[in-house]
């Protein structure tokens, strides 16, 4: 159909540049933060260079795995409109190898390096004479997180690799008569319903408990899986959103239209309404019954009414970007079809996202320590270096079009 | 509120392939289209139309903001002002305890007030008939409705939709205005 897409130089230029600013970051932290030794006393710079690796990998970790459960969710339903932008996300997704080897490597060095300082429920002496970490101890223990964090990023990588090994098969396969069409669709569904059932019990469940919510260690919510999951969901279609964009903008995608970009924006703003209404059921509900044990989660970010936390800046800030800006700007159907819009739009929601993950991995950390200083910035600057890198090393090497897709001709006359 | 007795030519078409060109060569023609009846909502037909696009939603994002300001104005005003009650040592402005009332509050605002709009804009409301002008229009047929003006030649348009495609071709009267055609008085035509 088309010639293989070369990247153009400024993205090339972008991507190194943003991968070398992340290393100094990355290195100037190694250096002068000496993260592995333990914090004593008030330096807490150990803490705070593993908090903001916390943050980064898991936060952008979901991210680009989200973009492969977008894939399997419209698999399901057998959606048909996205398969003319479908290789995008299939693109985002390839980097969950990458990220998750990343991600790993800081959990095990986090829960077996004995960082209690960031998993509480890693030091021994203290779990033994606590009642509730005891309890959770089946749960919340090294073994069983590792087991766990391995199976995950595993599975992540094996059963998203599958679903784009189909979709990139069909390339060379030619193109499908009905009864081939059918079996391949059937296929598709089958093994993008595994990647749903097991994104369900990891992304939906475990994951964000075992990953972040173990922060707080004696604080538990049942909102807090999804509400990570409404996170990083947001943020995916916003970074899928961007990558279509770009390629637009270089002339590629030429089945992509107002239509397309008009349902991701409609992801864009649905899933913000979605991420506020579980951020208000966790906030709410712990407001109104008012217990201790469990609003000491809200304490240490907004603080009480004498003395305000050190994070209701950010907190309040979270909510204007992840709810209001989403919420008025993007309602209207214009606002979906601007390009210009969308693109600004998308880099909003990302960066609430990420700021909205900083607040729940620093007050448990760092306490009243928690800074947003240019270190912040550059980790994070690497983490999209790398994302850059690996999806557009995906996009130069395959055809932009699933060109041979049974559902290609409904994406292509698409209408909302 | 009857607008008077209009003359309409009515055309049934059995195919969409056929419908779109005929409504475009129908508009470029110079004739005004009153309607288009279809079995089921036909995509891109209220672009060939030139319909403009509804502004109905507009009118919800108005009628969730009213529903939002009354919830917020009335409980405050209650609680902190009319009947202040002390629940469970919460301070009287509880701003968290009422979103979601407030949020039900600016659905249903919202969602009624499009429905009673929806069927202002459609001349709905109970007890008034709409004039039929097919009644295949429900079943398998896309019927246009051309408006004829004193000026009109009715033969003429029969012709031209003829030549469209138009599989079935009559000449109706009918009562428009605002409450459209009621069906109950139909035999009893002012002009008959």
């Amino acid at each position: 159909m088309s010639q293989p897409f070369t990247l153009p130089g400024s993205y090339k230029k972008w991507t190194y540049a943003l991968l070398g600013l992340g290393a100094v970051a990355i290195i100037y932290g190694l250096i002068s933060f000496h993260p592995f030794s333990h914090p004593h006393g008030e330096d807490v710079s150990s803490t705070r260079f593993w908090a903001v690796m916390l943050q980064n990998s898991v936060f952008w970790l979901l991210v680009v795995n989200a973009s492969m459960f977008f894939i399997c969710a419209t698999t399901l339903a057998m959606g048909g409109w996205q398969v003319a932008l479908r290789r995008v996300p299939e693109a985002i997704s390839s980097v969950v190898p990458i990220l998750g080897v990343i991600a790993f490597a800081i959990l095990m060095f986090l829960v077996w390096g004995d960082r209690h300082d960031i998993y509480h429920w890693v030091d021994k002496e203290a779990v033994k004479h606590d009642k509730i970490l005891t309890g959770k101890s089946a749960f919340l223990n090294p073994v069983f997180f590792t087991v766990w964090t391995s199976i995950t990023i595993f599975l992540w990588w094996f059963l998203g690799r599958k679903m784009r090994a189909m979709s990139l098969k069909t390339d060379q396969d030619g193109p499908m008569d009905y009864e081939t069409g059918k079996k391949w669709v059937f296929k598709n569904t089958v093994w993008g319903s595994l990647f749903i059932v097991f994104f369900a019990l990891t992304v939906a469940s475990t994951i964000p408990w075992l990953w972040l919510m173990s922060i707080d260690a004696h604080w538990y919510s049942t909102m807090y899986s999804w509400y990570t999951f409404a996170s990083s969901f947001v943020s995916g279609m916003s970074l899928v959103a961007l990558f279509i964009i770009f390629l637009k903008n270089r002339g590629q995608l030429e089945y992509v239209t107002d239509e397309h970009l008009h349902d991701i924006g409609k992801f864009m703003f649905a899933f913000s309404v979605f991420w506020t209404y579980l951020w208000f059921s966790q906030y709410m509900l712990i407001w109104y019954s008012n217990q201790p044990e469990e609003t000491t989660y809200f304490i240490q970010r907004l603080g009480t009414a004498e003395k305000a936390g050190p994070y209701k800046g950010i907190f309040f800030f979270n909510i204007i970007i992840n709810f209001l800006c989403p919420l008025l700007i993007l309602m209207k159907r214009g606002a979906k079809r601007n390009w210009g819009l969308v693109t600004f739009m998308a880099v909003l929601i990302i960066f609430g996202h990420w700021i909205d993950f900083y607040q729940m991995v620093m007050p448990g950390t760092l306490h009243e320590k928690g800074q947003l200083m240019p270190f912040e910035f550059g980790v994070a600057l690497f983490f999209i270096g790398l994302i850059m890198w690996g999806t557009g090393r995906y996009l130069e090497k395959n055809s932009l079009l699933a060109k041979n897709h049974p559902f290609l001709k409904e994406s292509m006359i698409h209408h909302t | 509120m009857a607008g008077g007795i209009k003359k309409f030519v009515v055309a049934c078409f059995d195919d969409e392939k056929v419908l779109f060109p005929a409504v475009k060569n129908v508009r470029k023609a110079g004739y005004k289209i009153h309607d288009v009846y279809t079995p089921f909502p036909v995509h891109g037909l209220d672009h060939a139309m030139g319909l403009r696009e509804t502004s109905i939603h507009t009118a919800g994002f108005i009628y969730a903001i009213t529903g939002t300001t009354t919830a917020l104005s009335f409980i405050s005003w209650v609680f902190t002002n009319d009947w202040p009650l002390n629940i469970g040592g919460k301070p009287h402005f509880a701003l968290p305890a009422w979103i979601p009332i407030t949020f039900e509050l600016t659905v249903l605002f919202s969602a009624v007030g499009m429905v009673l709009t929806f069927c202002y804009l459609c001349n709905l409301a109970p007890f008034v008939k709409k004039h039929v002008f097919h009644p295949r229009a429900t079943d398998d047929l896309f019927v246009m409705a051309i408006e004829c003006t004193d000026k009109t030649d009715d033969a003429e348009v029969q012709n031209f939709l003829q030549q469209a495609g138009a599989t079935e071709i009559k000449v109706e009267s009918a009562e428009t205005g605002w409450w459209i055609g009621r069906y109950d008085r139909e035999q009893k035509l002012y002009r008959d």
